[in-house]
């Protein structure tokens, strides 16, 4: 295949993938998206693979056969309820891809290039490994907390922020000396210096925030594939690297205003603090249990349903599918509000829900049915806590104060479905579960829904 | 614990305060049921189906006071049935303690217990045996039926073959539990309904129900405490009546709720505005028995005034529907009772440290407990003051600021980024240049792009994003055929995971895209 011919190839592969991007917009045409993902990946793959630079070889179709049916067992195997740590390791992965490439480039240099070009070359090796080393054990730590392999908790050491600045600085003077022809140990220890950048940063960040934390990873890894293909001269590698970087940058910052918090301080990590007293909460927790809940779902006619984490670690999505679909069918209004951070990655609620067959036109997003709780007469949450947490608006000195929260406080009766007394994730106490109109029940999610499930018909 | 109820002798008086449904509840309390002859007769319930349900039936009421410990009834009773009772024993029911400080004595001497089933108070944990808002809700209910049945037309409005028809236009004074209840009876019959409240906070209950709040421009909030309203000012009723008058002539129907504890009804509804309706207009005063809201009101009478405007002044709606309240009524006396048998033994604990029972008992060992202590909680939460509205102008004013403020942001980015691309473009060789260009652009397409992906993909997104990302594998694939044998293993490697990374990501977004589906 010539060399012109292959660049078309890659241009058809960049618009495809634009288009498989696009096809997002909506549930209708996203298959029809992933569709021109999947074209625009084989038409790149075949069209480098034909080029005149690559020769076929052993090492080439064995990795390739391999990791196809890794990937196909990866795929197939994962719960839904784990998406967040598969799409963690994938991160892991490009970042490892970024950081062998430029290791391989710097051991194997193209030939023939001008002094500024080699400068502008080092630089870039530099950099795709910088940010491909941070991705990958970013990624990594990651995937621990959020597969419960790691502390979810943020690990504070003193003077964190020290070290991190400590390890650009090195690292950026380690660049200089490459530069200089000190040799390729510089690199190497680079590498390892951004290998333990990663991992402290994403270390100090609380479990809360891992919604930011895989975009932002997600982010990186787009970027670490950027600066590859400015290392290797390829432009499709480039606007694949920059569509990827964008859209994580993006939902980082969806991500964090619907926190209200700033990118900078999520990145920088250490949640908890608070500037002040918080609010004493008056009152008690009142419990209930499943009876009282199906006698006021009975009476209700419209109710909305608040799905939290805490519904994805006990596996409740199908008693809630099961009880949606009962009490539509009783000729109920039953919603789902997702708020954008409910979970642990982005529209992680969705899913669960869509795998359970919930409908996704009856799932909406916290702008859209926000306006909707006092005309609601029975909200039940379950397993969320700081999203529907009112001390965001009532409590300046809250941690949370400020953050966009669901206002189901506002409905006629609140059924809080938690594990027990403790506070969330966040270690913040929650006004809402001290209401007068709000009744806790309770249990495992599961279990509680289960329960509750014989009583509806 | 020996359990009776005897029958009611007030004239006209059709409630039992025992059904044999409530009856089977109390034995699982462990209490034993005694009932007098004929007792339910007047709500339907027959003396067979209390036997049936395990009650006692005994022929008069001397026999059955002389049997049981507490005695349950509907109406305070009257002296000479109150002094049948024995010192020691307990009563249940309706009684009135300002209202009847004699009888309140005479309980007191004669050594009787008394819970008050009208001093419950309004909290929420009470609300199980709140028996005025029982009954209040069926008062509600009964009055809008009784207007009915004396308006001459529709409630509801109607396009017929014949004509239209108008809706019924009802006014509801007073958004108590009557007051809630008849706006929701009244609206679903179809009528238009308006409701006025001297308590502001409970314009959204209002609000609720479908009807109207009559909005009083005036400051003052005429909440009391225990979700009662709180007597006015004089300037503040001539407001109210001068919004009355107002709606007087335009309505079809009347139906006023109005009552502050311990006075006599305030007078609402004038002289002059009962002249001013139209004739065929329905007043139903569901004050009446303390003196009516309507100045024309007769206690217990339904009367036409000369301009032909029906005012009805009945006092026992309650006992026109004397099943419907009679099972209320038991209901609530069996949560009483219930509070009073914590042990589920037929054992009777009166605590007096218990804010309920404390509220509601009014004699207690030969002492009068009435009135008890303010009730601490409130029962409704009151109205926040608004946030002031802005101006349209103020709000104008704002936005402009803020589209100037993102203006200067945005000019200010492209000017960093501007010289930012300068200073690259002055140093890096034009090859770089021709990869940075394509660099710029593809993140702003992928900025267009990604805004308008949908929320509830965002988890597609990301794993579609991995997927794509493994296009990294074009870099392993042209380092693998190296001459150098390290390179040729790490570029292995990389290609492995990149293709990891681009099969796992495509089909884990398939399967999720597939599950989501419409209703």
């Amino acid at each position: 295949m010539t060399s012109g011919l292959q660049t078309a190839a890659y241009i058809a592969a960049a618009v495809l993938f634009i288009l498989s991007l696009g096809g997002l917009s909506s549930q209708e045409n996203a298959k029809r998206g992933v569709w021109y993902g999947i074209v625009g990946m084989l038409i790149a793959v075949y069209a480098t693979i034909l080029g005149p630079q690559v020769t076929l070889n052993t090492i080439l179709v064995v990795a390739l056969i391999i990791g196809a049916v890794i990937g196909v067992l990866l795929a197939q195997r994962v719960e839904m309820t784990g998406m967040p740590q598969l799409v963690a390791a994938l991160h892991s992965f490009v970042g490892l891809a970024a950081v062998l490439i430029g290791i391989n480039s710097d051991l194997d240099p193209p030939l023939g290039l001008s002094t500024a070009e080699r400068v502008i070359h080092e630089v870039e090796i530099f950099l795709g490994v910088f940010i491909g080393a941070i991705t990958f054990t970013g990624s990594i730590v990651a995937w621990g907390k959020l597969a419960g392999r790691l502390s979810g908790k943020a690990l504070i050491l003193p003077g964190r922020h020290v070290w991190n600045l400590a390890l650009v600085l090195v690292s950026l003077l380690l660049l200089i000396l490459y530069l200089n022809h000190a040799g390729s140990w510089t690199l190497y220890l680079m590498t390892i210096l951004a290998f333990v950048l990663g991992a402290h940063l994403v270390m100090a960040i609380g479990g809360a925030d891992m919604p930011v934390v895989v975009s932002m990873l997600n982010s990186y890894s787009g970027w670490a594939a950027a600066a590859t293909g400015f290392l290797l001269g390829n432009d499709l590698l480039i606007v694949t690297g920059a569509l990827v970087g964008s859209s994580g940058a993006i939902l980082s910052y969806i991500m964090c205003r619907a926190m209200n918090r700033q990118f900078l301080s999520v990145i920088l990590g250490g949640f908890g603090n608070t500037s002040g007293a918080a609010q004493a909460i008056e009152g008690e927790q009142v419990a209930i249990d499943a009876e009282g809940v199906a006698a006021a779902l009975a009476d209700a006619d419209s109710i909305v349903i608040v799905p939290g984490y805490g519904m994805a670690v006990a596996q409740a999505q199908q008693p809630v599918s099961e009880l949606t679909r009962r009490l539509r069918a009783a000729g109920k209004t039953v919603r789902f509000a997702i708020h954008p951070v409910a979970g642990r990655l982005p529209g992680h609620m969705n899913v669960l829900l869509a795998e359970a067959r919930v409908p996704y036109d009856i799932v909406l997003e916290m702008d859209e049915i926000n306006a909707d709780f006092p005309d609601t007469d029975v909200v039940i949450v379950i397993g969320s806590n700081d999203i529907v947490n009112p001390a965001a608006q009532e409590d300046p000195n809250s941690p949370i104060a400020g953050m966009p929260v669901l206002e189901v406080w506002k409905a006629r009766q609140v059924f809080v479905s938690k594990r027990g007394q403790g506070t969330g994730y966040s270690g913040i106490e929650n006004p809402l579960f001290y209401k007068d109109n709000t009744r806790m029940f309770y249990g495992d999610a599961r279990a509680s829904l289960e329960q509750l499930l014989k009583l509806v018909d | 614990m020996k359990i009776g109820v005897p029958r009611e002798h007030f004239a006209g008086e059709a409630r039992v305060a025992l059904t044999p449904a409530s009856a089977l509840q109390l034995q699982k309390l462990g209490h034993d049921c005694f009932v007098e002859r004929g007792a339910g007769a007047a709500a339907r319930f027959a003396d067979a189906d209390y036997a049936a349900a395990g009650v006692t039936v005994v022929d008069s009421a001397q026999v059955l006071y002389d049997t049981v410990a507490l005695v349950v009834r509907v109406r305070a009773p009257e002296p000479h049935e109150l002094a049948q009772l024995h010192q020691g024993q307990t009563l249940i029911s309706f009684f009135w303690p300002a209202q009847n400080p004699e009888l309140l004595e005479q309980a007191r001497a004669q050594g009787v217990n008394v819970i008050a089933m009208d001093m419950v108070p309004r909290i929420s944990r009470a609300q199980k045996m709140d028996a005025l808002s029982s009954m209040a809700n069926i008062a509600g209910y009964r009055a809008v039926i009784e207007a009915g049945n004396h308006f001459g037309r529709f409630f509801t409005g109607q396009v017929t073959a014949a004509g239209k028809v108008p809706p019924a236009r009802v006014l509801v004074i007073g958004a108590g539990v009557a007051g809630l209840a008849a706006i929701g009876a009244a609206q679903s019959l179809g009528a238009v309904v308006r409701a006025f409240d001297v308590r502001p906070e409970v314009a959204e209950q209002i609000e609720s129900m479908g009807a109207e709040f009559l909005l009083l421009d005036f400051e003052e909030d005429g909440s009391g405490s225990g979700g009662y309203a709180a007597p006015s000012s004089p300037e503040f009723r001539e407001k109210q009546l001068a919004l009355f008058r107002e709606q007087a002539p335009a309505v079809d129907i009347v139906i006023t709720t109005a009552l502050i504890p311990g006075r006599p009804a305030p007078k609402l509804w004038l002289t002059d505005m009962v002249e001013a309706m139209k004739p065929g207009s329905v007043i139903v005063d569901l004050a009446a028995e303390r003196g009516g809201n309507c100045d024309l009101t007769v206690p217990d009478q339904a009367i036409e005034t000369d301009n032909g405007v029906t005012i009805i002044g009945h006092t026992d709606f309650p006992s026109r529907m004397a099943a419907q309240s009679s099972e209320l009524y038991a209901t609530n006396i069996r949560h009483m009772l219930a509070d009073l048998t914590p042990g589920k033994d037929g054992v009777l604990v009166h605590d007096m440290a218990d804010d309920v029972i404390r509220g509601a008992t009014v004699t207690f060992d030969g002492e009068i407990t009435y009135p008890p202590p303010p009730p601490k909680v409130q029962a409704i939460a009151r109205a926040r003051p608004k946030a002031v509205e802005k101006t349209p102008e103020q709000r104008q004013a704002e936005e402009e600021a803020a589209l100037r403020k993102t203006g200067r942001q945005q000019l200010a980015l492209l000017i960093v980024g501007g010289l930012l691309t300068g200073v690259i473009g002055l140093f890096a060789p034009p090859a770089f240049m021709q990869h940075f260009i394509v660099f710029v652009l593809a993140v702003f397409v992928g900025f267009q792009v990604i805004w308008n992906v949908s929320h509830a993909l965002h988890t597609p997104l990301m794993a579609v994003t991995n997927a794509i990302s493994g296009i990294i594998i074009l870099g392993a694939l042209l380092q693998v055929g190296s001459p150098n044998g390290l390179v040729q293993i790490l570029a292995g490697i990389a290609v492995l995971i990149a293709t990891i990374n681009i099969v796992g990501g495509f089909m884990v977004t398939r399967r999720m895209l597939q599950m989501f589906r419409k209703s």
